[in-house]
């Protein structure tokens, strides 16, 4: 039997697609970024496929946990993917939709012991954990030991809320915090897709505003 | 003055840490900045607030 074999698109038309679409200079700054995604939940994993899309150049993926079934509600797996580990996943998911993002994949808990030396090739860091205290232990450590690096964290997306309570703000120079600022999960009791996406597309998109020097929030 | 959270509060001369025991804050999880610089977790203690002081206190919650 004949097998019919479709090729992707090489580097080279993929690069003139996106440059075409936001411009060379942008297309440029977004290939040249690394961008490190702390959790690969509803936030990270959303983030992810945003970043990949606009063509950032590197991601690091940093997560300790596998996909269960309780996370495809909101979370960019897929239903075959339960039990193999989320950066694994999402490398190969990521790798369906933007085969020449290059991913760096760490399948590890984040501590302030490793942190540095996970997130040193980083320009800008994703915080985009569940858990509150990680949320506050990650945005200290960066602010206090790595002050030259861009974070953009949430906090605050849990529950139907109305989704226009979801917003950025810029905290300090180089700090930004996506979310309502007061949805918990615990709270609430869910978290829902369209909801969580929604910040994670914030983060997203204020990731890809540094990136063109757009640095109000 | 000191400004917390867009709040102008009457609480020059406590340090962080006794500001922050008079709150509901869960020291665990959040941030603070002061005057756009973040103040290290280990110097709650020891930072006085001053007259002017403009300090914004990040509370994490969970959901992600």
């Amino acid at each position: 039997m004949w097998e019919v074999v479709k090729l992707i698109p090489t580097k080279e038309e993929w690069y003139a697609a996106l440059s075409e679409r936001h411009g060379e200079k942008i297309q440029n700054s977004f290939g040249a970024a690394t961008v490190a995604i702390c959790g690969l939940g509803g936030l990270g994993s959303n983030i992810a496929f945003a970043l990949a899309r606009a063509g950032i150049g590197k991601l690091i993926l940093i997560d300790f946990d596998s996909v269960d079934i309780t996370n495809l509600h909101r979370q960019q797996y897929k239903a075959n993917q339960i039990g193999v580990s989320k950066t694994q996943a999402l490398k190969e998911n990521l790798f369906e939709i933007a085969p020449y993002t290059a991913i760096e994949t760490h399948n590890v808990r984040i501590s302030e012991d490793n942190a540095e030396e996970l997130l040193e090739k980083a320009d800008i860091i994703c915080e985009a954990f569940d858990d509150a205290e990680c949320k506050a232990m990650l945005v200290n450590l960066v602010l206090e030991r790595m002050p030259e690096k861009y974070l953009v964290a949430a906090s605050g997306m849990a529950g139907f809320g109305s989704a226009n309570t979801i917003q950025t703000r810029r905290i300090s120079k180089r700090f930004y915090l996506c979310g309502d600022g007061t949805s918990d999960v615990q709270s609430e009791g869910s978290l829902v897709a369209s909801r969580v996406m929604l910040c994670a597309a914030h983060q997203a998109h204020t990731v890809l505003r540094i990136l063109t020097e757009q640095f109000e929030a | 003055m000191v400004k917390i959270n867009g709040e102008e509060l009457n609480v020059a001369g406590k340090t962080i840490a006794e500001y922050l025991a008079t709150t509901n804050y869960d020291p665990k999880r959040i941030a603070v900045e002061r005057n756009g610089d973040i103040v290290f977790k280990s110097q709650y203690g020891e930072t006085l607030l001053q007259d002017g002081d403009s300090i914004e206190i990040v509370s994490f919650v969970g959901g992600g």
